[in-house]
């Protein structure tokens, strides 16, 4: 079997941290609320275009450092990320060939399973708040999704990530 | 996949039961440490352009009120050293435990945000300054929070608004002891379990009692603000309000209470109080 050489390792690391930057820049308090789940969505983009490459194991790194960022429980972004790309490595052939639009829907159940996951955490540590309000990132996470994809796809192409 | 679930869980576990993980939390806070100086460049560069570019009119009006101020409050301090010498004095006749000044270092809050529905700050002040999990934390009107996490760099504290906090209280007025807990928004703290004939009333100063070990007594916590009293209900309904600029400080004093490890005296002397 031929050894496939993989190549931009770097771009990959570079765009989660500009995504975990996204994740913790500051904002007044109602932007705060609906921030996007950058961390999540950059993890999405990459275990559908590389799924040989980033994985479980990618995405519950990532999750723990946003754990560390965000002062929350060690473990709990960790566990919601594992199983976000979990799913998408299990999705990605279907959902690559989606329209944009439906591929957002994708990532709407995604975010919403991840986050309520985490909220299920949270419930059981004792810290349980307003759930409509808790559930908002996802939706700004949909309607952003198409430019993230776009985003990411061009840079992939440019920098030659494989 | 199974084995980073079960990965997870087991943290998870055992940082919420068990505190073992600070050494962990500590080591990626300092990876994490570059993505947060990052995020805190345009509000630093915000801050030096207004000092830079200050008009020489706005300078000397700061220049003339803090003289002021720097007046009056030395007038204030003269009366409290011989008060405070007094204070020992007395503590001595009555063969009281005597009371030692406390230690403060200035931080200075990074400009990034946590979690929206917890009151977390970050600080630019790690383990390499002495700072201790559980440390209070001041500014200049009143109690602001704790530490919870400590980085070598950085380090996470919980503001006393924050719902899983709850500052031991008295009123100044008559010495009523309570909990302050936090609600979550930003401007309200909550004295439960008061009952309907508690002497408090609105406008009541609320400072901190010493009790729990955490907060050195007699700083400020907040004022009441509101005092519902439903006698259908047990307790009386009372929201106070922080005297502390939770939102707004750039700065805030990290403080050494006696019973716990004082810093160093050999550290940089720049920013260093010590009363």
């Amino acid at each position: 079997m031929m050894q496939v050489r993989h190549r931009g390792g770097g771009t990959i690391v570079a765009s989660f941290a500009v995504a975990l930057m996204l994740d913790i820049m500051p904002l007044p308090h109602w932007a705060a609320l609906v921030r996007p789940e950058w961390a999540a969505l950059v993890l999405i983009y990459w275990c559908m275009a590389l799924p040989d490459r980033v994985g479980v194991g990618v995405g519950w790194t990532v999750g723990l450092l946003l754990d560390v960022m965000e002062g929350t429980l060690l473990g709990q972004y960790a566990l919601g990320f594992a199983i976000i790309a979990f799913l998408t490595l299990k999705l990605h052939r279907r959902v690559r060939v989606f329209p944009l639009w439906q591929q957002a829907l994708t990532i709407f159940l995604l975010i919403v399973l991840e986050q309520l996951l985490v909220l299920w955490i949270k419930g059981i540590t004792g810290q349980s708040p307003n759930l409509w309000l808790y559930l908002l990132p996802s939706v700004s996470s949909t309607v952003i999704w198409p430019w993230v994809f776009v985003i990411l796809r061009n840079t992939r192409r440019r920098f030659q990530v494989t | 996949m199974l084995l980073f679930l079960l990965l997870s869980i087991v943290l998870m576990t055992v940082d919420h039961r068990y505190h073992h993980l600070e050494s962990l939390r500590s080591a990626l806070s300092v990876v994490v440490y570059p993505l947060r100086y990052v995020v805190n460049i345009p509000s630093e560069i915000g801050d030096w352009a207004s000092q830079t570019f200050a008009s020489r009119d706005t300078l000397q009006d700061d220049n003339r009120t803090l003289h002021t101020r720097n007046l009056l409050l030395k007038a204030q301090l003269q009366r409290m050293d011989a008060l405070e010498a007094e204070n020992t004095r007395l503590r001595e006749l009555l063969r009281a435990s005597k009371k030692v000044g406390e230690r403060v270092l200035v931080a200075e809050l990074l400009a990034v945000d946590t979690d929206p529905f917890t009151r977390l700050i970050v600080l630019n002040k790690g383990s390499s300054d002495q700072v201790y999990p559980g440390q209070p934390l001041v500014d200049a009107e009143g109690v602001m929070g704790q530490v919870v996490h400590v980085g070598p760099f950085t380090s996470t504290a919980m503001l006393i608004t924050d719902p899983s906090h709850a500052t031991p209280v008295l009123v100044n007025r008559n010495g009523l002891r309570a909990i302050a807990v936090g609600t979550g928004a930003s401007g309200t703290l909550d004295l439960p379990h008061l009952p309907n004939n508690a002497d408090i009333k609105p406008g009541d100063l609320l400072v901190t009692s010493g009790l729990g070990g955490v907060f050195p007594p007699g700083y400020p916590v907040g004022r009441v603000t509101k005092v519902e009293i439903d006698p259908s209900l047990p307790f009386a309904n009372i929201e106070a309000e922080p005297a502390a600029h939770l939102e707004r400080s750039r700065e805030v004093l990290l403080v050494w209470t006696n019973h716990k490890r004082p810093p160093p005296q050999a550290a940089a002397p720049d920013g260093k109080v010590s009363k």
